[in-house]
This record gives structure tokens, C-alpha cells and sequence, in this order.
């Protein structure tokens, strides 16, 4: 029985918050043993692999995930099926397949989960994506920090090996193709898809300039492919049942579901698999049971996107890519921040701006002096009650300053929270650096 | 606590492993077995020391100088010795909003040391680490490779007093958020045994 697969389909799971919501990549999330072969075999698993190797070209799998309207859940939403027709034919040297699961950006905590409790369902992604590009050589990059997610994954590996779900000739066609598990060592910039080339050639992660893209010349200069965690395991499901099924869910530009996470202050934190295009107040209060302390602000998709303000009219925004771009700012990972009242905002964003210097990689001087050294300066002397008024601006004229000339997209990571904390919390600055002290003083966050 | 015997080389009787690693990666990828090798060093001495470094650089062909380029890049892997315990608080954004900041100064006092310090006996240190992945389950303590999170006043104190005795609790696993499955135990975090690992009776 060595690639046999269960026929048991199991029932649709609905969330439990929303009736409407189907629950796809996330329903075996938590679950005791989900990630061993035999409980994700039982459920189902492996059968869209099985179905895309033994059934399907792998044009007809791209023109599937095409069809889906599947965008890249890393961030910059990039259309899956287009990337993966960039690969070109194959010339019977190594091309290479990367999942980036260096999961870093603040707010985002999705991928984990996959990781530790549902390693098959990445596995089995993996497998459909290598046969849509021919592709017989896989990498999967974990963050260094996820070391039970790194274990559970090796221990995935091994066992789809063994069971003859990874090798060569798979389901019984020629088709061949293996993982390697590799473990990062704690660097942001290894989100940034060269950089983490650079990473897993065991090189200094800095970024390459692109072109050439990966597709062209990737790993050890040879054509790569690399997909997030979710944009993998999404595939799973459109294989399994139709681009239809997938485009039926979303808006005009953003189809399918996607893992939004929530923290901050909320009743119930954590991650919801919801439809693209579900408002925020959705996710806040239907989904996450509406802040525990008085709002003020909330950042729509990890750390590097611009926040808003808690207003109406930006709490009903769908969670899309057109809506969010449309409001200058981005749906990235999903993992949304709520900020309550009391948080002081220039604090809080000494707190990013502290995380982006720490992570800034050093290769390019506006990212490395602007983001590295003199951002957390100017935000150091506001804080410490040092600043004079016209810091402000400073901060301002250095910000805009780093925007949009750095080598590759960490800076402008860092600038965009920044520019729109003071496009809507400007009053808080210039108290700040007026009375050389915080509107916002609050200190004790810990509970008991 | 043994100290690594400097004289005599860490891979030498690991060679198997090496092949190992080695074979993960494709024969033009050779430098590629760089990071696992410096993860296999630091897990057994928790640092790598220049010795090592050599070591590492014969293996897959680049000068120690290279190693230690790579190695001083990234944030996990470090150059003197860390404790029995490595304690890592999370302080980004997310972590903040829980009380991380509150959370340090309180394993400052406890543990007499700060940011980046051993203590003498070599039990622990404390290190400040930028976000770990763990927001929704905020604020998270990472022990070596182990996560503890939801980490309040009464379960730091627990933990700390646990470390101090030599007894490293297992992870403390929160999900959250839409961890409905079918015929599902319920959420991991929930289990009786899950409460009495984190001294909540």
C-alpha cells in the first residue's frame, strides 16, 4: 500500500463563527495528530496530488491555477498560475522549487500553524507545484525559530518518502521529485525571495538584483520557483475541487480564502480562514470578538503595511488586494494589529522601526544609515522626551527621503507604517516632542 | 557544565552526519550544508567557536573567514557560549501590546542579568529577540528551541522557578482563533495536562 489514498471524503467544515465560511487549509489545524501521515491520509490527503500527477498535464495544472485567480498570500499577491508558466520548458538540467516559510513579518503567525499541525497539506502543494513545472528538486526554508515546525516537517518528509509519496516515479508515472527541509537562523530579509537563495546557498542573505528573476537563473543559477506556505497549500484544494469552486469565492481581483490573523487587543486572537473580500469588522468583531480595550488604530496586514485609523469606513473595507491598494496601503500577510487608545504612537512605532534597523541587511546605504541608524535615533529622542518640535519634521524629511530609493523592499517596509502614523496620528508626535512627554503614557501591559 | 574539549574535532566521529547533510543538497550546492552544520555545532555547545568555524569551512570548501561572515549575519547563531537555558523574549509590536517590555524587566530582576548576559553559573541568559511568530498568542518566551507562550505574570514566575529546578516544562501550544475541526479534543491548549504543565492546577 504504498501510495494508496482513502476514498472517505470528508464533510465540508464550516467555521464555527460564520456558517457561510467554508474552512479549507485551516481544519486540521489544532487537531491532535493531524500531522501524520496516516490522519491526513484518512482525511483525504494526497488525493489532488495523486489527481494532478496521474490526471492532469502540468499545462492543465497551471491553466487550473490560473483559472483559480490564486494570488501569491506571501504579501505581494502576484498571480500563482502566471509565475509558475515563467519557468519555460525544461532542458533536462536542475531547476528548483523553494517554499519560503521564513514566516518574519510582525503580525503574521499563519504559517506556523501549517507547519506544526498540518506538514502534509505543504508537502502535498509542493508536489502539485513541481509537477506544473516539471521541477524534481524541492527546498523548504523554515525560519530557524520554528524548530517544532522544522521537526514536524523533516518528520513529514521521511515519512511521505517512505510511504512513496516523494521520490521517483510517483502514483505510478515517471514522475520524480524530493524535499530538503532547511532551517534559517533568524533574519527577516530571508522573506525577500533572493535573499533567501543567497540563505540556502549558504551565503550572506543579502538581496540579488532582479533581472534576472528566479525563473531565469535562481538557485546555484539555475531556473527556481519560489511560493509562501499558503499560496502552496491553496493549490492543494483548488486541484481537489475545481478553479470554479475557488473563483466563486472573493472579489473581482482577489479570488479564494485566506488565513487573516488577528492580535492586539481582541477577545479572540488567532488565525480565521475567511473568503478574500470579508470586511475587517468582520474578522475584528464577528471573528475575533471585538477589542478588550478602547481602539484607536488598527494595521491591516503585518507590520510593514500603512495603518488606519478606527473609523467606519475603514473598518468595512474588504480584505482584498484592489481595496487596500486603493486606500494606499496593502492586504499583505493578513495579520492584522489592533492598537488600542492607550498605546502611545510614537512608541509603538519606535517599536517597528527598532525591528526593521535590527533586520536591515546592510547592503545598501539608505536602508542601512537611514532605516538602520538614523530612524531609531530621531524615534530615540522623542521617546526618551528629548526632541525638539521640528523633529518632527526631520523624521519626516529623513523618511521620505529612504523612500523608494533602497535596493529591495525591507526600507520601504519600514517608511510606509511610518509616513502613515504621522499622516494620521500626527498630534501625537508633536505633543511628544513639545512637552517631552507621551499623551499616551500607559506602561503596565502585562496581565496576570 | 562540561566544557567542549577544544582539542579534538566536533565532526571527527560524526561523519555519517556530515555525509547526511551533505546529500540534502544537490553536488553544486555543497556550501549549502554551511547553516545546518553551524545548527548541528551550536545545538551541542550552544555557540561555535573559531575551532569549529575551521571545521566547518573544510567541509564544504570556503575559507573559516566566509563561516564566520555568514554565521555573524543571522541572529540565532552565536559566538561565545549561552546558558543551560537560553531564555528569548519577544519584544516586537505584537508581543508589546501584551506586556513583552513588562515581561523583560521582570526575568531582569529574577535573573539577575540583562540583554544578551550570562549568568555565572552558566544556567541562564537573556536575550531580546525581534518577533518569533507568535503574536496571536502574545507575549511568547522561547527556551532554546522550545516555545512558551500566553506567557502571563503567574506562568513567567512558574516558569522561572521550573528552569531553576532543572525542569524544563513542555511547550506551552496555544492556536486560537478558527482551531474548530471535526470531532475534535478540543483546542491543545485546553488539555488538563496542558494547564498542569503551566502550574495552572
Amino acid at each position: 500500500m504504498t501510495d494508496q489514498v482513502a476514498d472517505t471524503k470528508p464533510a465540508p467544515i464550516r467555521s464555527r463563527h460564520d456558517p457561510r465560511y467554508e474552512v479549507t487549509m485551516y481544519r486540521y489545524v489544532g487537531v491532535e495528530g493531524a500531522h501524520t501521515l496516516d490522519f491526513y491520509r484518512s482525511h483525504g490527503g494526497y488525493a489532488a496530488a495523486r489527481k494532478a500527477v496521474t490526471e492532469m498535464t502540468p499545462a492543465q495544472v497551471i491553466d487550473e491555477v490560473k483559472a483559480s485567480g490564486l494570488r501569491g498570500r506571501g504579501g505581494a499577491g502576484f498571480p500563482t498560475g502566471v509565475k509558475w508558466s515563467f519557468m519555460g520548458p525544461p532542458d533536462g538540467k536542475a531547476r528548483y522549487l523553494v517554499c519560503n516559510a521564513d514566516e518574519s513579518e510582525p503580525g503574521s503567525f499563519k504559517d506556523r500553524y501549517i507547519l506544526e499541525d498540518d506538514p502534509h497539506q505543504l508537502i502535498e502543494g509542493m508536489i502539485i507545484a513541481a509537477y506544473a513545472m516539471r521541477v524534481t528538486y524541492g527546498f523548504l526554508y523554515i525560519r530557524g525559530e520554528y524548530y517544532h515546525g522544522y521537526e514536524r516537517a523533516v518528520a513529514a518528509v521521511k515519512e511521505a518518502r517512505a510511504a512513496g509519496l516523494l521520490g521517483t516515479g510517483l502514483f505510478g508515472t515517471d514522475f520524480s521529485f524530493d524535499i530538503t527541509v532547511h532551517a534559517g537562523a533568524g533574519a527577516y530579509i530571508c522573506g525577500e525571495e533572493t535573499a533567501l537563495m543567497n540563505s540556502l546557498e549558504g551565503l550572506r542573505a543579502n538581496p540579488r538584483l532582479k533581472p534576472p528573476f528566479p525563473a531565469a537563473a535562481g538557485m546555484y543559477g539555475r531556473p527556481t520557483t519560489i511560493n509562501n506556505v499558503t499560496s502552496l497549500t491553496s493549490a492543494v484544494h483548488i486541484i481537489n475541487k475545481g478553479a470554479a469552486w475557488f473563483a466563486s469565492m472573493g472579489t473581482d481581483d482577489s479570488k479564494g480564502t485566506k488565513l487573516y490573523q488577528i492580535s492586539g487587543p481582541v477577545k479572540r486572537t488567532g488565525v480565521y480562514e475567511m473568503p478574500m473580500g470579508a470586511t475587517f469588522r468582520e474578522l475584528i468583531y464577528d471573528f475575533a470578538g471585538g477589542p478588550t480595550m478602547e481602539p484607536k488604530a488598527f494595521i491591516p496586514g503585518g507590520s510593514s503595511t500603512p495603518m488606519f485609523p478606527w473609523e467606519d469606513r475603514f473598518l468595512d473595507m474588504a480584505m482584498d488586494y484592489g481595496t487596500l491598494a486603493k486606500n494606499s496601503s496593502m492586504l499583505g500577510t493578513g495579520g492584522v494589529i489592533v492598537i488600542p487608545r492607550e498605546k502611545c504612537i510614537v512608541n509603538a512605532l519606535y517599536n517597528l522601526v527598532r525591528f526593521y534597523s535590527h533586520e536591515s541587511c546592510g547592503k545598501c546605504t539608505p536602508c542601512r544609515e537611514g532605516v538602520g541608524h538614523w530612524l531609531p535615533r530621531i524615534y530615540q529622542k522623542l521617546v526618551s522626551g528629548q526632541a525638539n518640535p521640528g523633529d518632527v519634521d526631520l523624521l519626516e524629511s529623513v523618511a521620505g527621503n529612504i523612500r523608494g530609493t533602497a535596493f529591495c523592499p525591507l526600507a520601504d517596509a519600514c517608511i510606509m507604517p511610518v509616513q502613515a502614523s504621522l499622516k494620521w496620528f500626527r498630534d501625537e508626535y508633536e505633543y511628544l516632542a513639545e512637552h517631552g512627554k507621551s499623551k499616551y503614557p500607559k506602561a503596565d501591559w502585562w496581565q496576570a | 557544565m562540561t566544557e567542549p574539549a577544544r582539542a579534538s574535532k566536533f565532526f571527527d566521529d560524526k561523519q555519517e552526519k556530515v555525509a547526511e547533510i551533505l546529500s540534502r543538497y544537490p553536488a553544486e550546492g555543497r556550501r549549502s550544508a554551511l547553516m545546518p552544520l553551524l545548527w548541528e555545532v551550536q545545538r551541542a555547545e550552544r555557540y561555535v567557536s573559531e575551532e569549529r568555524m575551521r571545521e566547518i569551512a573544510e567541509i564544504v570548501g570556503t575559507t573559516a573567514t566566509e563561516v564566520k561572515g555568514v554565521m555573524s549575519f543571522y541572529s540565532t547563531f552565536h559566538e561565545q557560549p549561552v546558558g543551560k537555558f537560553h531564555v528569548q523574549v519577544c519584544s516586537t509590536l505584537s508581543c508589546a501590546l501584551a506586556g513583552a517590555d513588562e515581561l523583560y524587566d521582570f526575568l531582569v530582576e529574577e535573573l539577575g542579568i540583562v540583554n544578551g548576559e550570562t549568568s555565572a553559573d552558566g544556567r541562564f541568559s537573556l536575550q531580546k529577540v525581534e518577533c518569533v511568530g507568535s503574536c496571536g498568542t502574545a507575549p511568547v518566551v522561547q527556551v532554546n528551541d522550545t516555545y512558551y507562550e500566553r506567557v502571563g505574570r503567574g506562568r513567567c514566575q512558574f516558569l522561572v522557578d521550573s528552569l531553576r529546578e532543572d525542569r524544563q516544562p513542555p511547550a506551552w501550544r496555544e492556536r486560537g482563533g478558527d482551531t474548530v475541526g471535526i470531532d475534535k479534543p478540543g483546542p491543545l491548549a485546553e488539555t488538563a495536562k496542558g494547564r498542569a504543565d503551566r502550574g495552572e492546577g
